[in-house]
């Protein structure tokens, strides 16, 4: 015979307005097995729980049923009340009286009504709770973190100080990422490089970390704290042991005339290279694609010139596998193109701005790299075309940001900040020159950054038009930008000899193939989603797999380098005990009457279902059946609906209690 | 290939050239263009307020005409008449409510089942007859002819019924490079030419002939070519009001892109009435021994 105890809130008024909570507890009370029934105005607090505490031992309950608010939002707090009388956590349930009943009706009459049958449900299904004991699974301390950013270095090293191993896997030949290629940094104007490479060094040094350069993640499988991934190192033709980075083979190397990706195609790169000279590591990689020996058979001058042998055209792609307890996605973020090749369908506006066709027109990288000490032209601003010191420019914003109809919808976030940043540094490196920006609005939140633009506004002289640029043509050796001004209501048309178009902020090409490929979710755009919004800004749904920096939306070095520190005191937490416990509500199969369909294996959204052997014990195989990976089990119960032989059963959600809610609704 | 052809009014009157050079050419790339036995006025501009049902009747009656004839598709050569068909024609299928309208009101004729397409003389050489099939069918190459391509608004905007990219289109110069003449790129070629105000404020459409003319010249174009016979008139009457105004204005000969695939073909200049042009372009066609 259950002994069962109903403890009803009145949560403020926020139930007792709609539903008579004294009627309801004196109901609840003459239900079989309910031997005590009280109701309280905040049952959360202290004196509601120690009420429910005292009744625990006083009447030697083995059931409690508080009917309250969503178990959402109290059912960790009362489940923890119980346990300090000594009852187990699972034989707490709650009758969600508010957000199903109270919030929702305005006849009190019905409305009580309906909360006594929410509570004798809740009373049916407690008679026949188990006691569940949370499951223990090990944890790998070592973490993973994919893309070698500035958002991927910052977890990294912040996770390595904390004392755990660390593998960080970049699929370029350097860590880096965006960050590296800019110049100065808005709001303070520090060099990018001054303030990064220092980091990029640290990566390699630490003893804790394992960098893996020129390597992509090809599969992760297995759960938190024990992930299983492989990891593709790409062949990278050179043996990074031997190799001291003297650069013989790429001063010799005969292809001299591949665009450098890290100078945006403004610059070149050798078959064999490193993307920049600052690069970490900084041995060289063959991009197999141009190299001459790969593509004819010939040539063979680096190896010829290694001194040190460290050329190897026979090396193969490798796989090496590892085991993680925590991964952080870090892998940034790629500019909407506006050139020829249009990305997808959606976005294949702003054809009349010429991007691709003049070269005078650039994007905001490209003019990064014409800022960049290290760039083309070693920091000084010549234009592409023919190489002048261009004496006007045209900086034009929210280039398909902003813009649904022909790019995106968001705000990149990023960019009125970098543009009034352009505009300045243009400005100190050719005093005569006249800056101009087109832009919607100027959206500069953020610690003394609205004072930066101001600075540009009124120091340097930067000219801002507010207003939509319909189209850049070439008149001469001039571009002429023409546009509207919305504060005078006029059009304008601005002669520039260089323009620079600000370009919406994009997650990378494949980023969904990659989110799937990691199990992780991600937004429309393709930007990958955490968790919750506001409470869980760095989780994703997928326990274990954290985000940081730009992959997740347009940001900037502050927010990426907040949110990868973030991300890595995370995955500290996790790392903080040896054993990770999970909610016990997983499904189990039942291997006597299990038939080895495979339908719940089909359905698992999490594969959480595997196949498993019955030997007899001279090891002959009797047959196969279904087992549940208890550590990777979400307990959403889809198994259970497809068993066709009812094998398969959800912990505390069993088909017994299930029913017994059914009928318990039935009754009168 | 046969397709029904829809003339306008303006290809009778002032725009004869263009129809016989579109005809004879189309003839020669294998396309017989079959005139409507019936068809009215367009619509003209007063169609494209489309806030005004009753304005709709005029293209969708010529449509119906389409489908009296068996027709699944019809061909036009003025811009105008192309867009009010193709806009009548977007506008009803997307709003049943008013496609039923308008078949409630015509009595006399048959409903109109929104099923006709409406093509450009410009997207058959395109898309059905390719600009491959036409590159081999030239007998007489432009070589040496540098032409502006003019597109003005009609053929590309609104983007749903634009024959091409509305802010890039490519669709002549592409025509012209399979004659082998040389396209001039223009930053002018997508904009107005000033349309009916040529009528009131002629003035207004001399401004927009300057722009577009002089950049052509300037940029070493010898000819303009367009595909709307308004187009037409304004830069080929008010560049001669130009040049009375302005002396030292170059005076650019206009084509109907049909004139030149004409010549092309070696159809020749009977078919091209170049003596009804303000500007005569016969002294450039021989210059080059085109004629
Ligand atoms: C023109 C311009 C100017 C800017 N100026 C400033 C400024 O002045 N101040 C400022 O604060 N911010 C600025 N920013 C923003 C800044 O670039 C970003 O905030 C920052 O780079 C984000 O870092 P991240 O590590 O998240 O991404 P990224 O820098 O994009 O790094 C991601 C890394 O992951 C790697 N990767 C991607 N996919 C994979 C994969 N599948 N496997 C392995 N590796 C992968 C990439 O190769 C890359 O190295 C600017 C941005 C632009 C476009
Ligand atoms: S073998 Fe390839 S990488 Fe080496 S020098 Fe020749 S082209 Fe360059
Ligand atoms: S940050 Fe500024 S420039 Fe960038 S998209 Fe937003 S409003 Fe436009």
């Amino acid at each position: 015979m259950s002994r069962i105890g109903v403890f009803i809130c009145h949560c403020g008024e926020n139930i007792a307005r709609t539903v008579d909570c004294a009627r309801l507890a004196e109901e609840s009370g003459k239900l079989p097995g309910v031997m005590v029934s009280v109701d309280y105005k905040y049952m959360c607090s202290d004196p509601g729980q120690n009420m429910i505490k005292r009744a625990i031992a006083e009447h030697k309950l083995d059931g409690v049923v508080v009917a309250a608010c969503s178990p959402h939002m109290h059912e960790p707090t009362f489940r923890a009340a119980v346990v300090q009388s000594g009852m187990n956590p699972y034989l707490c349930e709650m009758a969600n009286i508010r957000e199903h009943c109270s919030w929702v009706h305005t006849d009190r009459e019905l409305a009580t009504e309906k909360a006594i049958d929410l509570v004798r449900v809740m009373v049916e299904k407690v008679k026949r709770n188990q006691e569940l004991f949370p499951i223990r699974v090990p944890i790998t301390k070592r973490a993973l973190v994919i893309g070698g950013g500035i958002a991927g270095i910052q977890a990294a090293l912040d996770i390595a100080a904390g004392g755990h191993e660390v593998i960080l896997v970049e699929r370029q030949p350097s860590v880096g990422g965006n960050m590296a290629r800019l110049s100065e940094t808005f709001p303070t104007l520090d060099c990018s490089q001054c303030i990064l490479t220092p980091r990029m060094v640290e990566v390699a040094r630490d003893p804790r970390i394992t960098l893996y350069t020129y390597a992509e993640v090809e599969e992760v499988e297995g759960f938190v704290g024990n992930f299983k991934v492989k990891i593709r190192q790409k062949a990278k033709s050179v043996n990074a042991d031997i190799c001291n980075g003297c650069g013989d083979c790429w001063n010799k190397c005969p292809m001299k005339k591949i665009p450098s990706e890290f100078d945006a195609g403004l610059g070149y790169r050798t078959a064999i290279y490193v993307p920049f000279p600052q690069a970490v590591p900084n041995t060289p990689v063959i991009d197999r694609e141009h190299c001459l020996k790969f593509l004819k058979d010939k040539c063979g001058v680096c190896a010829k010139v290694c001194t040190r042998g460290a050329i190897d055209y026979e090396m193969q792609d490798e796989i090496i596998e590892a085991e993680v307890g925590a991964i952080v996605v870090a892998t940034g973020y790629d500019l909407y193109g506006i050139g020829k090749e249009q990305p997808n369908e959606r976005w294949k506006g702003y054809g009349e701005y010429n991007y691709d066709t003049y070269k005078d027109v650039i994007n905001g990288i490209q003019f990064e790299r014409l800022l960049s000490a290290s760039g083309p032209t070693q920091g000084e601003v010549r234009r592409p075309s023919d190489g002048k010191v261009p004496k006007s420019v045209a900086f034009i914003a929210c280039v398909g940001s902003r813009d649904p109809e022909k790019g995106i919808e968001y705000c990149s976030k990023i960019c009125c900040m970098y543009v009034a940043k352009h505009a300045m540094l243009y400005k100190h490196k050719v005093h005569d020159g006249q800056p101009y920006i087109f832009y919607m609005d100027i959206r500069a939140g953020g610690k003394n950054y609205e004072e930066f633009v101001r600075r540009a506004v009124e120091e340097d002289g930067v000219l801002y038009i507010r207003g939509r640029v319909s189209k850049i043509y070439k008149d001469g050796d001039q571009l002429v930008v023409v546009g509207a001004d919305t504060l005078s209501d006029s059009q304008v048309q601005i002669r520039a000899d260089l323009v620079v178009l600000a370009t919406a902020m994009v997650p990378h090409k494949n980023a969904y193939e990659f989110a799937q490929k990691i199990g992780i979710a991600c937004g429309s755009e393709g930007f990958y989603s955490e968790a919750h919004p506001k409470l869980r800004p760095v989780e994703t749904m997928t326990a274990g797999i954290y985000l940081a920096g730009a992959c997740q939306a347009p940001k900037d070095i502050p927010d990426a380098v907040a949110q990868a520190s973030a991300a890595a005191s995370k995955v500290q937490l996790l790392f903080s005990s040896d054993e990770l416990e999970r909610e016990p509500i997983v499904a189990k199969v039942n291997e006597v009457t299990c038939v080895h369909c495979r339908n719940c294996i089909r359905v698992c959204p999490y594969s959480a279902i595997d196949d498993k052997e019955i030997r007899d014990r001279h090891g002959n195989l009797i047959r196969m059946v279904a087992e549940v990976n208890e550590g990777m089990c979400m307990g959403c119960g889809t198994c259970v609906a497809a068993c066709p032989s009812k094998s398969v059963q959800l912990a505390g959600f069993n088909d017994e209690q299930v029913f017994a809610e059914i009928l318990a609704l039935g009754h009168e | 290939m046969k397709i029904h052809y829809y003339p306008g009014c303006t290809l009778k009157v002032t725009a004869t050239q263009f129809e016989s050079s579109a005809i004879a050419s189309a003839q020669a790339l294998g396309v017989e263009m079959l005139e409507l036995q019936r068809w009215n006025c367009c619509g003209t501009v007063y169609s494209l307020a489309n806030d005004d049902l009753i304005r709709q009747l005029a293209p969708i009656r010529n449509l119906i005409r389409v489908r009296n004839e068996n027709g699944n598709a019809v061909t036009t050569l003025c811009s105008m008449c192309l867009n009010t068909l193709k806009s009548a024609n977007l506008l009803i299928n997307e709003n049943p409510e008013k496609k039923r309208t308008i078949n409630a009101f015509m009595d006399e004729e048959e409903d109109y089942d929104g099923g006709v397409e409406v093509v450009h003389l410009l997207e058959i050489l395109r898309d059905r007859v390719g600009f491959e099939e036409v590159r081999g069918k030239v007998t007489q190459p432009l070589s040496g002819l540098r032409a502006s391509p003019y597109y003005g608004c009609l053929l590309l905007r609104p983007e749903e019924i634009g024959i091409d990219r509305a802010e890039s289109p490519t669709i002549l110069e592409d025509l012209l490079k399979s004659m082998s003449a040389e396209p001039i790129d223009s930053p002018y070629k997508a904009e107005c030419c000033g349309s009916y105000q040529t009528v009131d404020k002629a003035d207004l459409v001399i401004e927009k002939t300057r722009d577009i003319v002089s950049w052509a010249a300037r940029n070493k174009a010898q000819c303009i070519v367009v595909s709307c016979p308004l187009c037409f008139f304004n830069l080929d009457e008010r560049q001669k009001d130009l040049a009375e105004r302005e002396s030292g204005t170059a005076l650019l000969p206009v084509f109907y892109f049909t004139q030149l695939l004409a010549l092309a073909l070696g159809l020749g200049a009977e078919v091209c009435g170049f003596q009804k042009h303000v500007i005569d372009p016969r002294p450039l066609l021989s210059s080059k021994g085109f004629i």
